[in-house]
């Protein structure tokens, strides 16, 4: 029982994942994006659209990475360029982005995933790694995503902390007058990091109205996108923590359902209330113990204005 | 080389011209957006028109979405004064709403009609208070982020709501449909000119804010709070005790939103009942450029572009979220326009240099 609701925690956390990876990489040069909510449902429209259309989960997902990029061009090029308050732009984006999807969603309510696109994501399961007691079945024994998952993880763990790009971006965001002083291209690198962690909250997105919620639905995200600015608060700006804090909240997403079908009795809407409960006590939590390490980037949410310094 | 400039002085007719300006191009990009997604953009925009102003039942339906939108932003713009991003406007009127109906349907018969409208606002006010009193308690105390414990307390407030609509709430004369017991004639708002009273709140507390955030002590602390941390710090202000006022404020107007809604709309409890109004008065409020004579102005417009998105739904089949793509386009561009209200781009001149 144990391993079936771990397993389905990390299907479920997956969005998350990627989201939290995406918002992760934009705080790290300094901007702080609060239009994830608004990508991921981008992401979510264009790949179940395109899914719908080409039958192609490859294609779907291209769709769903240049949704949420598209939207995150948007915000950099206000923020960055335009030097917009970046609370209110993050937050007419998650508007801009509720509004696009559930418009161009209108004519898919309840329509499921194609089939070629449900089979492309079946489980496979990996020889030898998934044979591991009890981590094993839980781990690898999932589809294709959830793997790249793992990899993008392990791609920005190396990227940020092992690597001459990442320590740049890391300067970027901790103070950039310093960085911009030493040479490091600021705005090249904020648009960059902006753009990417876009497109990576725009994927997350898709796998949601995919594979988690394989039907189309408004509003399908539900909070999620503000899940995952939380979840890089508490997972303290690393990407190996934001993994974990993604699973965790998987797991709460999915409790109320095992739970009844455990046959223990609770209300599902007050079930429903756990993972923002949840999300506010991480918050409350995660902000307490301020220790060194764990802060923010310096320079998160102050914009740069080299003419000002 | 271009440079960019930093403006000494903006005089007030060039940055509302700046401004017109924005969202006349917000209006354009939309229209070619609506285009390219298969529809006549023209007839799209015009039948807006007509759909929110084109007779005097639209034209009061128009109003009577003006309303919440109007004491809402002005909740928002207490917030946003003083830079406390409260995006839980939503959450802040779902559970205003929910204290009035406790009352509406406990109490509509102890006492006399306008005995229970007041007890129902008081409660809605100081529920949506003590809503946005905990995100202001932690930021205070810890320094907890208020965007996402706001937004957070939204999804609780509607959960909670929807629990007892589909729970211990539900009508047992509803004969098993889970709804809320309507409320009964002493528990409902009454009309002053064929709109409920919610319109001579609105510009009431329109004036009264207007007032608080100009000529009272309290109002300027705000202003000076969201200015400068540093400035309030060194005149001696107790910040924590401002932020909590305000909040406390901010949220009490949501809550009396979530009142009218619930008694003059409902006649009930719903989940719905908050129809994104906390979202779009952050827009309406940002636009009115935190000032609340203009709240009322922009609340009109943009009561104008729901009413009509909720028109071509049904007489153009075209999805009312329609207006809220065209709402976040609007923020886009005039957020993109302060640049230029800020800075000018010239020429790179040598003697400056």
């Amino acid at each position: 029982m144990w391993t079936a609701f771990l397993f389905a925690a990390i299907i479920a956390g997956t969005p998350l994942l990627f989201a939290t990876l995406g918002e992760l990489i934009t705080e790290k040069s300094g901007n702080l994006n609060l239009g994830v909510e608004g990508m991921m449902l981008m992401g979510a429209i264009m790949g179940f659209s395109v899914g719908i259309w080409t039958g192609n989960p490859i294609m779907a997902m291209i769709g769903a990475i240049l949704a949420g990029a598209a939207g995150a061009l948007i915000f950099a090029v206000l923020t960055v360029s335009l030097r917009a308050n970046q609370v209110v732009t993050g937050l007419a984006l998650t508007i801009f982005g509720t509004g696009f999807a559930s418009f161009m969603g209108k004519n898919f309510v309840g329509k499921v995933t194609p089939p070629a696109i449900k089979s492309f994501f079946h489980a496979v399961e990996i020889p030898f790694l998934s044979d591991i007691p009890f981590l094993g079945p839980i781990l690898f024994k999932h589809d294709v995503f959830v793997y790249f998952g793992y990899l993008v993880i392990l791609i920005a763990s190396l990227y940020l902390y092992k690597t001459r790009r990442g320590l740049n971006l890391r300067a970027v965001g901790e103070n950039a007058a310093a960085a911009d002083a030493s040479g490091i291209n600021v705005t090249l690198y904020k648009y960059v990091h902006i753009v990417v962690g876009g497109a990576l909250c725009g994927l997350g997105g898709a796998y949601l109205s995919l594979v988690t919620i394989p039907v189309w639905q408004e509003g399908v995200t539900s909070g999620r996108g503000w899940i995952a600015v939380a979840l890089v608060i508490f997972a303290s700006w690393n990407p190996t923590k934001a993994m974990l804090g993604a699973f965790l909240f998987g797991g709460l997403d999915i409790l109320g359902f095992r739970l009844q079908s455990q046959g223990i009795q609770v209300s599902q809407y007050l079930i429903d209330m756990l993972p923002y409960v949840a999300t506010v006590v991480v918050l409350i939590l995660s902000t307490k113990n301020n220790k060194k390490e764990d802060r923010p980037p310096q320079d998160l949410g102050v914009p740069y204005y080299r003419e000002e310094r | 080389m271009l440079r960019i400039i930093k403006r000494e002085d903006v005089s007030k007719r060039q940055s509302i011209l700046i401004r017109f300006l924005a969202i006349l191009l917000s209006l354009v990009f939309s229209g070619v957006f609506i285009f390219i997604l298969g529809y006549n953009a023209i007839e799209v925009f015009g039948n807006m028109v007509i759909g929110a102003l084109g007779t005097e039942m639209r034209i009061k339906e128009t109003i009577i979405k003006a309303i919440p939108l109007i004491i809402t932003s002005l909740g928002i713009l207490v917030a946003f004064k003083m830079k406390f991003w409260n995006i839980g406007g939503e959450g802040q009127i779902i559970m205003g709403a929910f204290a009035a109906t406790y009352i509406a349907l406990n109490y509509s018969d102890n006492f006399t009609r306008p005995v229970v409208l007041i007890l129902m606002m008081l409660a809605a006010m100081v529920t949506g208070g003590i809503w946005a009193f905990i995100p202001a308690f932690f930021k205070v105390k810890f320094g907890t982020n208020e965007t996402i414990f706001t937004l957070m307390m939204n999804y609780i407030a509607l959960k909670w709501v929807t629990y007892l609509q589909y729970g211990p709430w539900k009508d047992p004369n509803s004969q098993g449909f889970p709804k809320v017991a309507n409320f009964e004639i002493n528990a409902i708002l009454p009309s002053v000119f064929g709109i409920h009273v919610g319109w001579i709140m609105a510009i009431a507390l329109t004036i009264i804010i207007a007032i608080f955030m100009n000529y009272t002590k309290k109002g300027y602390e705000i202003t000076v709070v969201g200015e400068s941390l540093d400035t309030a710090k060194y005149a001696g202000m107790n910040i924590k005790m401002i932020v909590i006022t305000a909040m406390l404020i901010s949220g009490g107007l949501c809550g009396l939103t979530g009142m009218i809604q619930a008694s003059a709309i409902e006649k009930t409890l719903t989940v719905s009942l908050s129809g994104g109004y906390g979202f779009t008065a952050i827009i309406t409020t940002w636009l009115s450029n935190l000032k609340a004579p203009f709240v009322l102005m922009t609340s009109l417009a943009f009561a104008v572009l729901l009413q009509g998105g909720s028109y071509i739904q049904i007489a153009m089949q075209v999805p009312s979220s329609v207006a809220d793509m065209i709402q976040g386009m609007i923020l886009f561009f005039v957020l993109g326009s302060e640049f230029f209200i800020r800075y000018t781009i010239g020429l790179k001149s040598k003697e400056v240099a």
